[in-house]
């Protein structure tokens, strides 16, 4: 562009000519510039509290829950949330549950006469803090006989504050964990055909459109059918993981292999090429991390749909399923307008979803925009 | 041209045979048939099962011979459209799915024009007036509607109707006019029906369309013939709706291909929560039930569907843009 | 004019330049031999400007703070002769031309100064117009034309050429299609493109760089406008065709007596092509004049750099190729005093980077901008009140 060619050993210009605002940029590790920009992005930080406070809930799911999450309870079935009142400090009404001869449904009547009160750090049911340390202290409890449900409770009378909380820990790592298991196929499948090209290029390619020519959930129910109904929690868990991968990998493995393909046409590459460098080096030395930002920007775009994906087949019956315990679970029993209307608070654990997911679309626009702020 | 449309319709035919191997393969997997499903049901109506009975029901369900096997036969079936019999249901499969296939193409493809009619100018709104109000209001919604799942808003949605409209929610008439002949107070009675479940498919893909819409005309509102435009006194409004828009559908049609299977899987899981007539839950029952013809099928019709998508896309596309017209 | 100075200084890898389209042009290809406009004695008297520029202050605010691409420009356009800015990438050159037409990228905004055109039609301030106004919209095209650097990127890939030129002269003459197409196809024509019926026909991709920029040309050149503002347009094209592509510039003013704001940031290019020069840094003017004074007798330490830059054919080839000290710096910095006293060999402490030097005058019609002819020098006639 420039009649004159730019200098190859360069005077610094003197400290006095120009001012140091903004000029420190030019000499920031590209990862620096990238956490800078992202920073500035107000609502991806934000998110990211917000995430960050999610996650912490649901470790401490039992420190923070009053009740345990599977207990069942006859005599506060479908109980409406408990009002918190102040009466020298936060209390609960003592309620009774009534049935109504006519319409048969249970009917709760507070009785805010006899407050009782909200304990902090007082001893409750028994469990293990991070699974390792035995303990019985909660962040709130309240004397017995009373229970406190600031969620009310489902069907079946259980917490339903206490079951989002349990429900947060496999809605909100199964997403990341299937993003992650399919990001590794993804990226390892777009790199090798993005790199090596030719016959291996274009099968991958076929079968990459092939499975992207299969609509989503159909398949997804298809694969979450074929799994036993009588499998651990535990293995269904990682089989859905695996199943809601399988789908997701294909757009991100095209993804990725365009983004390979202008790198390895680029001719830093084709200088280590000319320098002697093997195919692996190359592309572990120089494609791989060249690509990495923009992997992990993509992945974190996907993470929302897998979530959502999830929350879908448990509702539908056919991702979780009980006893195990997911947001998509908990709102299974919230299928019909009736329910909805009757016990609102059962679609508590939807605000869960909609906020985690606003959430990680937020970050992950912040991060594609911190990544290639031009693209 | 004719050439490229030959080669793509060869392409949809491969892909549709391998997926209908690999969706067969996928249903006749799982151990536990429609075979051990029937005979529980029969034995839960309270009648003894005899040996006889399971030999012809055996037979009848081709249980014993090797998956490949039934694939043929059940393949062999399409050329004269018998996509074989559902066990759950004791109906021929054909039969059950068209008019319920009919029904989920009518939502999907009304919710795609409501998607786009609302999402081109959405984006084409908040793109030029960046960081204004309406382009904040605009963005949140879009992030908020991005993420709430279908089946969420339409319980959500269904319910608001219920309370404040008094609309009679979920099914597809009023139950007078369930078995009533067709007449304009059941057809209207029809469009009050679907709506709900239209604006539920449509909200997401909405949301999403005007998000790409937006990011795409920013991206041509860079370009240099926008400036051209501008340059020659070209009023604002059309350097946006001549130059600019033009240029920037182009990845909206690009995405009709991936547009259309979301609101195939919207429609399904909405007709769920609804109760609609519509492949969805046929199809949910019928995985659930191992019921393996109809699910096979299903599958198969959904992917014919999305297949012919593309393939409309673009063909859409070179109408679209000049560079692949002559380009091929 | 050409005769004059291209011997002296050539371009880097400038062959002489061919004649071309003989046979295709009627109008303003080729044909050479037309006398050349009059060689420039006359100083840039402000009555014979079709624009001036007072002042011109461009901003663009960005997040790492406010880019302030032009700092006090002020220059005319003289009427029927062709204006070369000169200047390296980021200058300010071409902000100043959309600045012109107010089409400047958000959010970049004029923040002060006066732009006035004057036209047949008489006065007019274009920085009083709004930029969307009918009015503006009005000049733009039919009064002042604009041609871009990237032919392949400046005509909208949808439409057809024909289409494209058509649509500018729907706006500004005619309602006729047939005769807009007509017009179209005759300005295709005139700037020598072969078979002007069938380009009209095909899409900008169908075509070559050089084409699409005889297209462009036809399409600025399509409703006559008082002045041609043509940003770097042969930048992106090859040695061959840049040299067609100036040559229809030159008749283009020729025959049209058409006034002309030629963007460059190649000396060589100016050389072949202008009678005046301004030479941009930083968002400010630095020095002005002929082309034979510029080339003669450069004064800014800045011009004097560039024109050392040019390879020259006869030159021993063992010196190195002179360049110029540092590189520019980044938007974001504010530079005190001289913009380019980091990078002058001859700057002088204490003054260069306090003060901004004010114009001084070189001889008739050359100005500078620089400390060295101020105060105690032999040219020192300094104009204060500007860019104090």
């Amino acid at each position: 562009m420039t009649t004159t060619p730019p200098p190859p050993v360069t005077e610094p210009p003197a400290p006095s000519a120009l001012a140091d605002a903004g000029n420190g940029a030019a000499t920031l590790p590209q990862w620096r510039l990238m956490l800078r920009r992202f920073l500035k992005n107000r609502l991806a930080v934000a998110s990211s509290v917000v995430l960050v406070v999610l996650y912490v809930c649901a470790i401490l799911a039992p420190f923070l829950s009053p009740n345990p999450y599977d207990q069942q309870n006859v005599d506060l079935k479908n109980a409406s949330p408990t009002a918190v009142i102040w009466s020298g400090g936060p209390a609960i009404c003592s309620r009774e549950q009534q049935l109504d001869t006519e319409t048969f449904t249970y009917e709760y009547r507070s009785d805010c006469s006899k407050p009782v009160p909200l304990r902090f750090f007082g001893k409750g049911y028994e469990y293990k803090l991070f699974g390792l340390i035995p303990t019985d202290r909660h962040l709130v409890t309240v004397d017995k006989p009373h229970t406190l449900l600031i969620w009310g409770a489902d069907s079946a009378g259980r917490d339903v504050f206490a079951r989002s909380m349990q429900g947060a820990r496999v809605s909100l790592t199964i997403g990341l964990l299937g993003v992650a298991v399919g990001t590794f196929l993804g990226a390892t499948i777009g790199t090798i055909s993005g790199y090596f090209r030719g016959a291996v290029d274009t099968l991958l390619q076929r079968f990459i459109e092939l499975l992207m020519s299969l609509p989503t959930l159909p398949l997804w129910l298809a694969l979450a059918a074929i799994l036993p109904q009588d499998m651990s929690v535990t293995s269904r868990y990682f089989l859905i993981t695996l199943i809601l991968s399988l789908v997701g990998w294909a757009s991100l493995a095209r993804q990725i292999r365009g983004k390979v393909m202008s790198y390895a046409a680029s001719d830093y590459v084709a200088a280590a090429r000319i320098a002697g460098s093997s195919s692996a080096r190359i592309v572990f030395r120089h494609l791989i991390p060249n690509a990495s930002s923009h992997i992990v920007a993509t992945a974190m775009l996907a993470v929302p749909a897998t979530i959502i994906a999830e929350t879908s087949l448990s509702f539908l019956g056919v991702g979780m399923l009980p006893p195990a315990v997911s947001w998509g679970v908990l709102l299974s029993d919230a299928q019909n307008v009736a329910t909805v209307q009757q016990y609102p608070w059962l679609l508590i654990p939807a605000a869960l979803v909609v906020l985690a997911v606003t959430c990680f679309q937020l970050i992950g626009d912040g991060l594609r925009d911190a990544v290639d702020p031009y693209g | 041209m004719l050439i490229v449309v030959a080669r793509r319709a060869v392409y949809m035919i491969v892909t549709l045979a391998v997926v209908s191997v690999l969706s067969f393969a996928i249903i006749a997997a799982p151990p536990g048939s429609a075979l051990s499903q029937k005979i529980s049901q029969l034995q839960s109506q309270g009648g003894e099962v005899t040996e006889a009975q399971i030999a012809a029901l055996k037979e009848q369900y081709g249980v014993d011979e090797s998956w490949f096997t039934q694939y043929g036969k059940w393949i062999s079936g399409f050329w004269h459209g018998d996509f074989g019999f559902s066990f759950t249901l004791n109906e021929p499969v054909g039969s059950l799915i068209w008019s319920r296939l009919g029904l989920s193409l009518l939502l999907s493809i009304g919710a795609l024009l409501i998607a786009w009619g609302l999402s081109i100018p959405l984006g084409v709104y908040s793109a030029t007036h960046r960081r204004s109000l309406p382009d904040n209001v605009i963005t949140v919604i879009q992030f908020v509607g991005v993420a709430i799942p279908e089946f969420l808003f339409a319980l959500v949605v269904m319910t608001l109707a219920a309370n404040y409209l008094g609309a009679d929610v979920g099914g597809l008439f009023s139950s007078q006019y369930e078995n009533a002949p067709w007449s304009w107070a059941k057809f209207t009675d029809l469009l009050e029906h679907l709506w709900i479940p239209l604006v539920v498919i449509a909200a997401g893909s909405t949301a999403w369309l005007t998000r790409v819409m937006r990011a795409n005309l920013l991206d041509v509102l860079n370009n240099q013939y926008v400036q051209t435009a501008r340059a020659k006194g070209v009023s604002e409004r059309k350097v946006i709706w001549k130059h600019a828009v033009r240029n920037s559908l182009h990845p909206l049609v690009m995405t009709f291909g991936t547009t259309f299977p979301v609101l195939i899987s919207g429609e399904a899981i909405v007709s769920i929560v609804l109760n609609l007539p519509t492949i969805g839950p046929l199809l949910v029952n019928s995985l659930l039930n191992k019921d393996m013809y109809v699910a096979g099928t299903i599958l198969l019709m959904l992917s014919a569907l999305l297949v012919i998508g593309n393939f409309v896309a673009d063909l859409l596309l070179t109408v679209i843009d000049p560079r692949i017209r002559v380009g091929e | 004019m050409r005769g004059t100075v291209t011997p002296r200084v050539t371009g880097p890898d400038r062959p002489p330049t061919e004649p071309e389209n003989r046979t295709m042009s009627q109008s303003y290809a080729a044909e050479e031999g037309t006398p050349a406009a009059a060689p420039v004695e006359v100083p840039h008297g402000a009555g014979d400007a079709v624009l001036s520029i007072r002042d011109l202050e461009v901003e663009f605010p960005t997040q790492l703070g406010v880019v302030r691409a032009l700092n006090g420009v002020t220059f005319d356009v003289p009427r029927g002769k062709v204006l070369g800015i000169v200047g390296e990438s980021g200058c300010g050159k071409s902000v100043t031309a959309r600045a012109i037409l107010q089409i400047i990228e958000k959010p970049g905004r004029i923040t002060g100064g006066s732009i006035t055109l004057r036209s047949v039609g008489g006065e007019t301030e274009i920085t009083g117009l709004s930029p969307d106004s009918a009015r503006m919209r009005e000049l733009r095209g039919r009064e002042i034309a604009m041609i871009f650097q990237e032919p392949m990127s400046s005509l909208n890939p949808v439409y057809t050429i024909g289409a494209q030129i058509a649509e500018a002269v729907l706006i500004h003459q005619t309602r006729n299609r047939e005769e807009a197409h007509k017009r179209a196809v005759e300005m295709l024509r005139q700037v020598g493109m072969p078979h002007p019926e069938a380009a009209a026909a095909s899409y900008p991709h169908q075509l070559s760089g050089g084409m699409r920029q005889r297209a462009m040309i036809a399409m600025a050149l399509s409703c006559n406008p008082t002045v041609l503002i043509a940003d770097e347009p042969t930048t992106a094209l090859d040695v061959t065709t840049e040299a067609q592509i100036l040559e229809l510039i030159r008749n283009v003013r020729d025959r049209a007596g058409m006034s002309i704001m030629f963007i460059t940031h190649s000396m060589g290019v100016v050389a072949q092509l202008c009678e005046e020069v301004i030479v941009m840094y930083l968002g400010r003017i630095v020095e002005r004049g002929s082309v034979d004074d510029l080339f003669y007798d450069p004064k800014h330490p800045y011009t004097r750099a560039l024109l050392r830059s040019i390879p020259r054919i006869g030159r021993n080839r063992k010196a190195p190729l002179e360049v110029i000290e540092g590189s520019v710096p980044d938007p974001h910095t504010r530079v005190a005093g001289c913009p380019f006293h980091p990078r002058c060999p001859e700057a002088i402490p204490g003054r260069c980077d306090t003060t901004v030097p004010a114009l001084s005058t070189a001889g008739p019609g050359h100005t500078v901008h620089c400390h060295l002819y101020q105060g105690d020098d032999e040219t020192g006639r300094t104009e204060p009140g500007e860019d104090a």
